[in-house]
């Protein structure tokens, strides 16, 4: 394994063309998730008033929490550029590790996100209670299914990193769940502000 | 080309057609014919847009049309054409004249625009509050108190201030003749107006699909003078004290109030379900769309679905018996406040 | 093109059925994409012409109600989304990488699951007619006549365009890494030819586009199935959300319809007056404007929805900007043909009868966004009138000519002409007849979508010329399928270059072969294969020595996957969870499966290239 890593480009997640057009795709795709969230977003914030009677943002969020899950899961933003730091120093073993931590923390942030939204079915506030839970749940659901699928994502590269090692071929996945992590996590600090501060500030 | 001599021999026909095309149009309906002063405006614009329009499509035809003979490839003709690149003089000129001629086109368009948007208060608008229904329209006079079903009565002259909302689906409200449409969205008031200069019966439309009797959703705007219109009113206030004078009109009131009153209203008595059939007597269409006939009232009543699909009215077909339904009619033929 | 040390695998070739299944070739994509998109254009049209049967005549009493809300609801999505759509991605599958120089896509797996995606929710949104009913809240589906006002079939119109719009959005990007990252040497931006240049910018915007109409589609799924309240003002919903987000995706996908044709029409005008495009960038510049102003004016299609003076004049005059690039397109292909030698084909016919239609198309377009006049026209038959003739006049003139174009290229067959200039004229005069007359209905106060009129209002005339054009055009229609039945059966021996081509695809055999080009070639200039012709060249410049070339394997997955998700939409709809897991568990098993197994393809080897050039020549 060692040896085969000896040869591969300072850049193994573009060596090959197919690894320039994954990474190019990958780029765009991410584009076209930008207008997907963008979306959601200009519809949470003309339905975030529209409670209809039901809980209001500032009664159900506790900032404590969702301050806790926003560090976790912008300190596995870090904990990914660290895999891919060890990517490019052609360093599988620490590649893996660091991917591995990341996503213990995004299982740690999912595990929040379940507990939070036990909590506010508890209070009343659930996808059915009023146009603002119907905003709240699908933008924020949106963005703990984009977790999820990244966790799932990640775990099954790290377990094809033990059998196929660091190759031009499997270097540009690694490269791209990094990339998608970082966007997941972007959308995140989004979600943290226009949701949760805008929404405790009340206006 | 055969085909050009084929297409040449067509155009008579075709401007046949054109002018049997635009000669047409019901004079009450067309947005072609405009009636008062927002739909003048409107059509003034059309009219602007369309002059503008057909000079640039007159040139493109010069042009298509001589290109079209002149550079046909004859027979023998062999060799390669020049090859252009490009002119800039003429990129520039086709590029700077539709500037300018949309230049020509947005300035009365804004203005326009903004014009008719216009909100005005005070005695000389008469405010009426528009809720759209599957389907049928109801219509209300804040200031007067007074509310109609499908016939909007307006005096001539005057600028009608309308609020607009939906009591369940988005429709549009929309009078050709007097102006263009304005959406009724649920859970929202919309604003516009419009005004009649001659008394008339303009006729209506719902101009956005709504479900299934979406076609069938027309109404009237009946312009009167403002004195027929003061005593129409008057009418209609007084309506309260109208008695039905027959026998069978009588016995039609009582199955009235017995199964009719908790979704129609008469002189302010009654829900709000249906329209409300103060003036029923004085329409010219029964729903809408039936000619107005004891038949059809009764066919209505009995089998409401048959006549427009997906109503909200109930069938009394099998409900009330046929004696019933046709005292009804007599009755509801007697809610008269002008005829 | 493979990694360093991999071991090529034996190749992996299916026949029959199995092989149209499993092809991940974009050529066979592209067939594929034009047989299914054919064939919902059928149905589209055939809807079409069961609404002009009931608006013959006033009062008629063949599909009223709910019936001709089904089928002018799925009239409109049908044609929008399961004919135009696929015959555009067909056309760009089939000529697109060979226009570039390209031996493939650049994820040719993904190709095909964009297709098998788009297939299937394509079928899924057809079921509903056989399931208790077809959508009928229009191809709009405004809520809350959507989302509460109706019944079962707007449920078949939410997952099937679900699952059908990310099978398009995929092809969106496949396209766009394909034309940026696998242009043949000397293949240059500025040297791109016309038709892909609109193709990307076509794929642009669908990148850009369709997930804001996913997102609609989910806000409209949730508070059908799961009783959210987007769309319920009595609950805080506001209903108007979902027009802004419909029309942010509905208005760009006009220019995605359309912008390819341009690309066609640009084709086909060159080559049949033997000439150059005149004023090429300014082409590209204009396609380029279309495409970003597209994004701008979304809003010019609800100027009666009571946005307020401000925003009803900012858009209406942002949409009259795009008559200028428009216009500058339109003088461009004008004076291309100015000075040429203009050949009456077919495909040349469709391009001459494109020019006047949609002039007249974008005419009522500047009229529309005239927003105080649009309040007259809004809903009416005029925008009826308006659309089809930039969506019939101009998108469907130009992919007809296409396929008279590149059928050729596609199949190997040429068209007959005959059969070709009747199946224009009848389409032309029929669809003229069809479309002239409903101008004046919407002035005259005709309102769309209404499965019925009084006699009496001056709606008789247009009204009965109208249906006799839309029967034109179905002749029209079946003129055309006599010509390919009759083309399909005479043998396969079109040239590779039958029109004096000037781009690269006519410098590679009829149809192509699998590896398109067996030597990359050297572009050196615009229109590729015109300038090795002006050199006095008969071929393009390989730009490599002939070697082995690498395939892509061909996979039965793309087309499993689409059926997992077509399971799961019955789950959803139908509220079976065990229905909905096992579907999306096909789906995720499969991508678990394609990540797991890595891909290395296959080869063909010089000898077998060797042979093929030889059985070209002979």
């Amino acid at each position: 394994m060692k040896s085969e890593m000896a040869i591969l480009p300072p850049n193994p997640e573009k060596a090959t063309l197919e690894g320039k057009n994954k990474v190019l795709g990958f780029w765009l795709f991410l584009g076209g998730e930008m207008v997907l969230f963008g979306s959601l977003f200009a519809t949470f914030i003309a339905l975030r008033h529209g409670t209809a009677g039901g809980p209001k943002a500032q009664e159900l969020f506790s900032l404590p929490m969702v301050a806790l899950a926003t560090f976790i899961l912008l300190t596995s933003s870090l904990t990914s550029v660290l895999a891919i730091l060890g990517m490019h120093r052609q360093n599988v073993g620490v590649l893996r590790g660091w991917l591995w931590i990341t996503v213990l923390l995004g299982v740690a942030f999912l595990g929040l996100e379940v507990y939070e939204f036990t909590e506010y079915v508890n209070e009343g506030h659930t996808i059915s209670s009023s146009a603002f839970g119907s905003a709240f749940y699908t933008l924020v659901g949106f963005h703990g299914g984009h977790v999820l699928a990244g966790v799932t994502w990640i775990t099954l590269l790290i377990a094809q990193s033990y059998k196929k090692g660091l190759t031009v071929i499997t270097a540009p996945k690694f490269y791209l769940a990094s990339l998608y992590w970082h966007f997941v996590d972007l959308v995140w600090v989004f979600i943290f502000t226009v949701v949760y501060l805008i929404g405790k500030v009340g206006t | 080309m055969s085909g050009w001599k084929k297409a040449s021999r067509l155009l008579p026909l075709f401007g046949a057609v054109i002018l049997a095309l635009t000669g047409c149009g019901d004079p009450y309906l067309s947005a072609l014919d405009p009636k008062g002063p927002v739909a003048e405006a409107q059509l003034s614009l059309v009219m602007l847009s369309f002059y503008i329009m057909v000079g640039v499509f007159v040139v493109v035809m010069v042009i298509f049309t001589y290109v079209l003979i002149k550079f046909r490839k004859r027979p023998g003709q062999n060799g390669v054409p020049k090859q252009v690149e490009g002119n800039h003089k003429l990129e520039i000129i086709w590029t700077v004249i539709p500037i300018l001629l949309l230049l020509i086109l947005a300035v009365p368009t804004v203005i326009t625009t903004f014009h008719l948007s216009e909100k005005k208060t005070g005695d000389d608008v008469l405010k009426v509050k528009v809720t759209a229904h599957q389907f049928w329209w109801e219509f209300e006079y804040p200031d007067l108190g007074l509310a109609t079903g499908q016939d909007l009565y307006i005096p001539t002259g005057k600028r009608i201030e309308f609020e607009l909302t939906s009591a369940d689906v988005i429709h549009s409200f929309w009078v050709p003749a007097l102006a263009g449409k304005t959406d009724t969205n649920p859970g929202q008031t919309n604003h516009m107006w419009m005004q009649a200069d001659q008394p008339g019966v303009y006729k209506g439309k719902c101009a956005e699909l709504c479900g299934p009797s979406h076609a069938l959703m027309d109404f009237k705007v009946v312009a009167v003078t403002p004195f027929d219109f003061k005593s129409w009113a008057d009418k209609m206030k007084a309506a309260v004290n109208r008695q039905p004078t027959t026998a069978t009109a009588q016995q039609g009131a009582q199955v009235f109030q017995q199964n009719c009153i908790g979704c129609h209203a008469i002189a302010g008595k009654g829900g709000k379900l249906g329209p409300n059939l103060t003036a029923f007597g004085d329409r010219d269409k029964v729903a809408g769309i039936l000619e107005f006939k004891k038949e059809n009232i009764q066919r209505w009543i009995k089998s409401p679905q048959e006549v427009k699909p997906g109503n909200k009215m109930p069938s009394f077909g099998g409900k009330l018996s046929d004696q019933d339904i046709s005292n009804l009619a007599d009755y509801l033929q007697t809610l008269k406040v002008i005829k | 093109m493979v990694g360093h040390g991999h071991v090529s695998h034996s190749p992996k070739r299916y026949t029959g059925l199995m092989d149209w299944l499993t092809t991940v070739d974009h050529k066979k994509i592209g067939i594929l994409y034009l047989i299914a998109g054919g064939f919902f254009f059928l149905i589209g049209g055939l809807e079409a012409i069961l609404i002009r049967v009931q608006l013959m005549y006033p009062e008629n009493h063949i599909f009223v109600g709910a019936t001709f809300n089904e089928l002018t609801t799925m009239h409109g999505t049908t044609m929008i989304f399961l004919a135009a759509m696929p015959v555009i991605f067909a056309l760009m599958n089939a000529i697109v990488p060979l226009q570039i120089g390209a031996r493939d896509v650049a994820f040719p797996f993904l190709n095909a699951l964009g297709f098998w995606l788009f297939f299937m929710g394509g079928v899924l949104l057809n079921s509903s007619w056989f399931l208790g009913g077809a959508p009928d809240a229009g191809w709009t589906a405004y809520p809350p006549l959507s989302s509460s006002f109706s019944g079962h079939g707007v449920d078949f119109y939410v997952l099937g365009l679900q699952i059908a719009g990310v099978g398009t959005w995929i092809g969106g990007i496949n396209f766009l890494v394909t034309i940026i990252n696998m242009r043949a040497p000397g293949m240059t931006f500025m040297r791109l030819p016309l038709f892909t240049w609109t193709a990307f910018v076509t794929s642009a915007m669908v990148l850009f586009a369709f997930p804001a109409i996913t997102v609609s589609l989910v806000l409209l799924m949730f508070d059908r199935l799961f009783h959210a309240n987007f769309f319920n003002p009595a609950s805080g919903g506001n209903e108007v959300i979902w027009e802004h987000l419909f029309w942010i995706f509905g208005h760009p996908e006009v220019y995605i319809l359309i912008l390819p044709c341009f690309g066609i029409i640009s084709e086909i005008v060159t080559i049949f007056s033997k000439k150059r495009l005149f004023g090429y960038s300014a082409m590209v510049f204009a396609t380029v404007l279309i495409g970003f102003l597209g994004f701008m004016v979304w809003a010019h299609h609800m100027f009666t929805v009571g946005m307020g003076p401000v925003a009803n004049a900012i858009f209406g005059v942002a949409t009259m900007l795009i008559a200028i690039p428009t216009g500058i397109k339109i003088f461009n292909w004008l004076f291309t043909m100015w000075g040429g030698h203009i050949r009456f084909t077919t495909a040349m016919l469709y391009a001459v009868g494109f020019i006047p239609t949609f002039v007249i198309g974008g005419m009522t377009g500047v009229m529309l966004a005239v927003p105080a006049a649009d309040l007259q026209y809004h809903d009416t038959y005029f925008v009826i009138a308006h659309f089809h003739y930039v969506i019939v006049g101009g998108m469907a003139f130009g992919l007809f000519g296409g396929l008279y174009l590149w059928w050729p290229k596609m199949f190997g067959r040429m068209l007959n002409e005959s059969l070709g200039k009747w199946n224009f004229w009848f389409f032309f005069i029929g669809f003229h007849l069809t479309f002239f007359p409903q101008h004046f209905l919407g002035l005259m106060g005709m309102p769309r979508r209404v499965f019925t009129y009084l006699p009496g209002q001056g709606f008789e005339l247009g009204n009965f010329l109208s249906s006799i054009g839309a029967f034109l055009m179905g002749v029209a229609t079946v003129i055309l399928i006599i010509n390919i039945v009759v083309t399909n059966a005479l043998p396969k021996n079109a040239p590779a270059d039958p029109w004096d081509g000037r781009t690269l695809e006519w410098a590679i055999p009829s149809p192509a072969p699998e590896y398109n080009f067996a030597q990359t070639p050297l572009v050196r200039g615009l229109d590729a294969l015109w300038t090795e012709k002006m050199a006095g060249k008969k071929e393009m410049t390989p730009a490599e020595p002939l070697g082995s070339i690498h395939m892509p394997s061909a996979s039965i997955m793309p087309l499993i996957m689409a059926i997992g998700l077509f399971i799961a939409g019955f789950g959803f709809m139908y509220h079976l969870i065990p229905v909905i897991v096992l579907g999306l568990g096909i789906t995720v098993v499969c991508m678990f499966i394609r990540s797991l197994y890595d891909d290395h393809g296959w080869h063909i080897e010089p000898d077998e290239i060797e042979n093929n050039r030889k059985g070209v020549k002979a």
